[in-house]
Parts: C-alpha cells; structure tokens; sequence
C-alpha cells in the first residue's frame, strides 16, 4: 500500500549538536505553564484565577470563538501566577506542581469501539483537542468542521531535529491507540507520512506514504501537497507524533499525561541528548548546567532553528515543541564579510569554498549575515519549496494584499514552516514566515 | 583593524537623526556595512540565516567582470597602436598600460557619479545604500566606445540611476537594466558622437595612421558589405568595438563564475544564445535572395554563429540580459526572455538600416516586457491549479 515519494527540492542543514539517542528522565517541574500566545489567533478566555487548585486535565482558558475548545492543566497544583503582557494580554498561566492534587478521570475505552462524538467529546473535555491543527492556516482545528482527511509526518527534517523513531519507543501500542482515535475524527483516511528505514510502518488503519528527500520533506504540508494537495473549500487536520501519543495515553489511561521527550541540542550544549519532561516546562529546567558557556551571549529556542521561539531561560517550553536548539547568537561584526572567501561556511547559495568542502556539521548563529533589501535575486526560493507553488509570486501577493492572488497561488497549501527555508536563504534577508502569517491572518480576517 | 571599528562606532551617534552630521548618516552606514558585516541577529522568523547578502552576490558579478575589464583595456591599447602603425615596436605592457590610462577615467567617472547619487538617495529616503550600483558602475563603462567624452559618461550615468532606478524606488525595483539606460541615453542624445567611425578606435596623441584605416567596428563593415575581421580576432576580442564587449573569450570567462555560482541565470544565457543563432540561421536562409542589396546579402550571408561573437552580443547575454531585476522571474519565463532577445537582436542588428548593433535595443525590449512575460507564465500556474481542483471535485 505504501508509496514512495521522491522529493528534489530542498536543502538540509547540518548544525553541530545534535542529540544523542539518551534519555534521561526529568522529575517532574516544580512548576509548568501554558502560553496562549503560543497559538497564533487565540483569543484565550481565562476560567481559573489565580490561587485555584487544578487537578491535572482541568481546564484553564478556552478559545473566545470556539468556547468547547479548551487548554487544561499539564499537570495537578495551584495556579501560582497568571501573567500579562501589554494591554493585559495573557502570556502565562502557571501551575505549581503538586502531586497530590490529582487527575480528572476519563473514559478508558479503545477508541474504535466509540462513536466520533464520544471521541470528540473525550478530546475536547481533556484539553486535547489544540493538538489538532487544520489546514488551511496551520490553527487549532474548528470541532465542527469535517476534515477531508488527517495527516501524521513521524519523521522531521528540520536541523537538529529530534527522531521520533527513538521517542516513540516502548510507546508504539499509545500511538495506535491514538492513531484509532483520530481515524473516528473524519470520514477519510488517516496518512501517515514515514521516512525510509521508520520505526512506524507497522502502525495499522492508516494509508501510509514514505518521503525521501531533504528538509522540508518531514513537514507535514508538504506531505499533503504531494499527495493530495488542498484546493479551496478543502480542509484536512494535522497532528504531531507526541501529539498523537497524548490522545493515545488518554484512552488507554483515562486521564491526561502529557510526559513529553525533549531534545536538547545546538552548537553551545554540552551533551545533546533527549529528556523526558512534562508538557510547558520550565526552559531552565531543561537548560541548567548542561549549557558548555554559562555567561555567553547565546540563543535559547524553543523548536528548531527556522521556525522556532527565542526563548529566555525563565519561560516555559512551547506547546508543539519537541526540541531546545542552542546557537550563539553572534551579534558581532564581521570584517569583510561579503568578501570572505568562505572555507567552513555552508551556503545554499554556491558563492562560499564551503561548497567544495562540506563539513558534517557546522556552527552557525543568528547572524542575518548582511542587511535587509528588496527582492533582487531569483529563482532562489523556487529550489527549496517542493510544492506546486512560485513562493515569491505568493509573497508578493501578500505584500499588496491581493486576496485574489493569494488565493490563486496557493495560500490555502502553506504554513510558515514550508517556507522556512526560504527565508534562511534569502539574499535580500526579507521576513519570509512574517510575511506569510501576515497574508494568512488577511486570509481568515477576510474569509473566515 | 579594529581601530576602524572603533572609529565607525565612536562616530556612529554622530551620524544618527539629531547628531551633529546626520546629512551623513547614509555614507557612514554604506562604508561600515562595506567594512564590517553588521552585528544585527535575526528578530523574527528564522534564527539562522545564509551567508550570502546582496554585497557578496554583487561583488562576484564584479569578479566576474574583471577579464572583460582587463582585456577591454589591454585592446583599447591594441586598437590604437595598431592603428597608427606601431604595435610590432610596442611591448605588451606598454599596450595594456596605455588602454589603462584611457579606460580608468571611464570607471572613476562612473563610479563617482553613479555612488554620489545613490549616497544622496539613501540619505534623502533613509534607507541603507544598496549594491545594485557596484554592477552597473562597472557595465556602464564596458558598453561605451573608448572616445566617449568623460562628462557624458556622467551625464549618462546620472540619467541611468536617477531616471533608470531610484524613480522607481532603486535596487531591486528598475523596470530597465541601468547600464543599458546608460548606453541608450547616449545613443539617443548625441548619436554623432557615439556612433560612426571616429570613438571605437583611442586617437589621442597620434599624428597619423596607417593606411586604409577607417576606425569602423567589423560589424559596421559587415553591414556595408565588407567582411574584415578574422573568426579567431573576433573570438579573442582583437577588433574595435565598445571597451569591454569585444573578447568573447573574456566573456565566457566571466561567464563560467557566473554559472558556477549559480548567480547569474544559465537558463537566460543559454536562451539567448539559442535565440541568436536561430535568427542568424533564418536570415542565412534570405541570404541568396536578390530582393536585398549587395551589401545586405553579405550581412545575411555570414555564418550565424558568427553574429554570437561579434559586436555586444555575448557581453549583453551573459552580463545584461542575466540581471535578475529586470528579467523575467519564472523558470518558463526565463526561456522566452532570452529567446526572445537573441532573436531580436539579430534581426535589429541586420536589418536596421541606422545601426548596425541590435543587443542594446533588444534587451531593453524585453526588459519592457519582461513583467508581461511572467504574467502569462503565472497564469498558466494558476490555470494548472484551478483544473487540478476541477479535476478532483468530478471525481469525488
């Protein structure tokens, strides 16, 4: 059944620091926290105050415009703090850990041996339901909606990116379990997107596709643009594979557990590897002590280097994140470097000596490496986008707010992360995920 | 170095809005970023970004100017002394030193103005100056006749960057290739002078020539029925013509850095260079035909490939048709650019009874059309995306 699908288009990057296959298994956070803001276009409504005992899997805000969907508690405790940005804008809900406090209780049923509401129900009430992302616009799933189809890459491309074969281990009975849970979510097929050699072609009521090529080959988008792409009208949902194992968890269990493995990895730490944590941990948590330079001026990202947060070690791990990247952050002048011949330098362009003798891995930092111009140099983008798409057609659309166009070129198809690459390539150093989730929130202002 | 350094950022309060010199904000910013890659990180999107910017992309088309440069100097020197009868007595070094001498002012000139007006853009706009200017600096000199009085290289240059691009927002948003703007300015404004016999071949400080000179390009001499260039001169780029389009060897040098960069287009080179030939094959094929005159059955008889290392053509596939801003974008788009471009070259270059050069005309022809090129090309994307979702919804 399973189909291989060559991509040609794409550049991977090999950074320095990736993380060995180790898992040290954290004790649980002292405290953890949900950030709205780490859901583009929530409008949260808070249902805790401050000083409220939660059980684990007890709701804490819900979205404005769809009051059934739901952001629970990680974990059981008191909500210690609630913090707000400007014009009182929500940007944590913090819980001290407290064992003690207990778990909401669940049902405890395979999920194909239950109706889509019960399924639907039992996701939305745990707080599981934000793990389900639509497409178009890569947002929290709209409950009412019917997907055509649900997608699963179990593999990422991106640089340093953890390998799900090695989290999923041990776990691949959870993943069924959850797997069975979303094939009752829509009335097509579940795809599951797997790479040569996966640890997931046993995974059973799902049609699976293999991907072979270089990054952005893992993203999810691009799996869908290959196989079936999107047309207007269309919708389809999207899940990541600890996600996926979450809703396994909490129909094998009955209650919410959202351990998580997290890589931590990058240029600037001292031994990459895996930690099993908890959903919304503490960056520091994470980060202390295992960072080679103590007081050095690095960059702490919560995902991966193209699409990922910069974080502060006070702030907590994003929501979809599976992985910590470390770079320096290299704000330091660099003598002539345009003229740099650029031996040890990797460049998706092919102007660097670099090119004639790669490296396994190199150091790179969040240098842009040159000031921000207008479009000069094309064809660039066109090479690193393995969709039927004419990246910088889009983004000029966008750039004049042309609905029409935007539509016409394929918004619907692409999120930030399938341009990601783009943007790390650019000549002209132009904000390529900016612009494009500035077109998108055009997009659902306008259509809805 | 570091003392330089310090010095731009000791003298960087200056400069800025409020400071004692902020008239000299652009300056300042355009000689530090030169020096100094700036020290600014990413704020949104991507943390890590290539090492490539526009400084590095525009130094290499530069770089890969220089053996046209070099040899277009090295024959201003031939052409002279060839023409007042001295070269077997005169020393390779001599000969280049003395197109040196004549082709360096050329360069400072353009150089000069074209960057005073860019420096004074940036300012007046507050925006960073940017690199298109390092490329077209130099091609502006390459297209014009060795003979050209130094103020209309400034006044062409002039027009060039303030008519040409920064009415249009500068870098990056020019309709037409600079240094063609340039070149046709000229052309245009004072014909006299920058066509006929008297500017291709550097007189100055000769009291005589040899017999049977006439300073004519062979191309001219081609168009009048005459053919008196050698393949291998034409190849090697030993005749009269503007400074730096003579050597085809020199060029495709140029050309081989370009491609292995993957800076300029191959797809446009290539295309170009097809479209050329196809046109010097058609009009091959009209040769015999007693409707033309003596002179033009010569023209249209010689071999089409030919017309590929003769005049501007090479210099303008390689270095002008390529520039990414005023070429078409799209793949598909690319092709019928500089198809269409070759072929039009030929055909103005043989046909046209006032000039005998087409590749000026042609490329800014197609500059113009270039937008209109690219539309279709989307559209026949967005034609392709529409029926694969009409396709799908029959079958569902």
């Amino acid at each position: 059944m399973s189909e291989v699908i060559r991509l040609k288009k794409g550049l991977n990057i090999k950074l320095k620091g990736s993380a060995d296959k180790v898992l040290e298994k954290l004790p649980t956070p002292a405290t953890v926290a949900l950030k709205p803001t780490d859901f583009p276009g929530l409008t949260p409504k808070l249902t805790v105050k401050a000083e409220a005992e939660v059980k684990a899997g007890d709701a804490l805000f819900y979205d404005k415009y769809h009051p059934e969907v739901v952001f629970t508690a990680p974990v059981g405790g008191k909500v210690v703090s609630i913090n707000r940005g400007e014009r009182r804008k929500i940007l944590e809900v913090v819980i001290e850990a407290n064992e003690k406090a207990g778990a909401v209780k669940f049902k405890k049923a395979d999920p194909i041996s239950l109706s889509e509401d019960e399924v639907k129900e039992q996701i939305l009430k745990s707080g599981l339901w934000p793990f389900i992302k639509r497409r178009p616009y890569g947002t929290i799933a709209y409950p009412t909606e019917k997907p055509m189809s649900m997608y699963v890459s179990t593999f990422d491309t991106a640089p340093l990116a953890p390998d799900y074969d090695f989290v999923v281990e041990g776990q691949l009975d959870t993943f069924q379990t959850g797997i069975n849970a979303l094939t009752r979510l829509t009335e097509g097929k579940v795809y599951l997107g797997i790479n040569s050699g996966s640890a997931f072609t046993g995974v059973k009521n799902v049609e699976i596709n293999t991907f072979e090529g270089p990054h952005p080959a893992g993203n999810v988008g691009i799996q869908i643009a290959n196989t079936k792409p999107l047309n207007k009208g269309e919708v389809v949902w999207t899940v990541n594979v600890q996600d996926v194992l979450f809703i396994g968890r909490l129909f094998e269990t009955g209650k919410v557990d959202f351990t998580k493995t997290v890589a931590l990895a990058g240029s600037e730490v001292k031994e990459p590897k895996y930690y099993q944590t908890t959903l919304g941990a503490p960056v520091a948590s994470l980060i202390t002590d295992k960072l080679i330079k103590a007081d050095y001026h690095q960059r702490i990202i919560s995902g991966n280097v193209l699409t990922g947060t910069k974080v502060e070690g006070s702030t907590y791990l994003g929501y979809y994140d599976s992985l910590i990247s470390v770079i320096p952050e290299g704000d330091e002048y660099e003598f002539v470097g345009w003229a740099d011949p650029g031996f040890g330098k990797f460049s998706a362009s092919k102007t660097f000596f670099g090119k004639l003798f790669p490296k396994n891995e190199y150091t790179m930092n969040a240098n842009l490496h040159g000031g921000e111009r207008a479009f000069v140099v094309t064809g660039q983008y066109e090479k690193l986008v393995p969709m039927d798409i004419l990246p910088v057609h889009l983004l000029k659309a966008i750039l004049v707010n042309d609905i029409d166009k935007m539509e016409q070129l394929g918004i619907y198809e692409v999120i930030e992360e399938d341009f990601a690459l783009c943007e790390y390539a650019c000549t002209s150093k132009i904000e390529v995920q900016k612009i494009l989730r500035e077109g998108i929130n055009t997009m659902i202002k306008e259509l809805g | 170095m570091n003392f330089i350094k310090n010095f731009f950022e000791r003298t960087e309060p200056l400069v800025q809005k409020g400071g004692k010199y902020h008239w000299l904000q652009s300056v300042h910013d355009g000689f530090f970023t030169f020096l100094y890659t700036p020290k600014t990180t990413s704020k949104t999107g991507t943390h890590i970004h290539d090492y490539i910017d526009l400084k590095r992309t525009m130094s290499i088309v530069v770089l890969a100017l220089v053996p046209a440069v070099l040899f277009g100097m090295y024959n201003v020197g031939y052409q002279h002394f060839k023409a007042i009868g001295e070269l077997a007595a005169t020393g390779f070094l001599q000969v280049f030193l003395y197109g040196l001498l004549k082709v360096l002012p050329i360069i400072v000139v353009s150089y000069g103005v074209g960057l005073g007006i860019e420096f004074v853009f940036a300012q007046i706009r507050g925006h960073e100056i940017q690199e298109g200017f390092l490329v077209s600096g130099m091609l502006i000199p390459l297209v014009m006749p060795v003979e050209t009085p130094l103020w209309m290289i400034a006044v062409s240059t002039a027009f060039a960057v303030i008519i040409g691009k920064e009415v249009f927002g500068g870098t990056g948003m020019n309709i037409w290739n600079p240094a063609l703007v340039a070149r046709a300015f000229l052309f245009f404004a004072y014909p006299a002078q920058m066509s006929g016999i008297k500017v291709w071949v550097s007189l100055s400080g000769a009291d005589k020539v040899v017999d049977g000179f006439t300073g004519a390009t062979p191309m001219a001499d081609a168009a009048a029925g005459h053919i008196t260039y050698s393949v291998a001169d034409a190849f090697f780029g030993l005749i009269p013509g503007s400074i730096g389009e003579t050597s085809t060897l020199a060029i495709l040098i140029g050309a081989v850095l370009l491609i292995i960069t993957g800076i300029g287009s191959w797809r446009i080179m290539l295309s170009t260079i097809a479209g050329g030939a196809v046109m010097g094959l058609i009009l091959n094929a009209f040769a015999g035909s007693p409707a033309l005159s003596e002179a033009n059955q010569v023209f249209f008889g010689i071999p089409f490939w030919h017309h590929l290392i003769l005049g501007g053509f090479m210099f303008g596939a390689i270095f002008m048709a390529t520039d990414p801003v005023s070429a078409a974008q799209t793949v598909k788009g690319k092709w019928i650019y500089g198809f269409l471009i070759g072929i039009l070259a030929i055909l103005i270059r043989v046909i046209n009874p006032a000039y005998p050069e087409g590749m000026m005309l042609a490329i800014l022809l197609m500059n113009t059309f270039a937008p209109l090129i690219d539309h279709y090309v989307v559209r026949g994307h967005v034609r392709r995306r529409l029926k694969r979702a009409t396709v799908k919804g029959q079958t569902a």
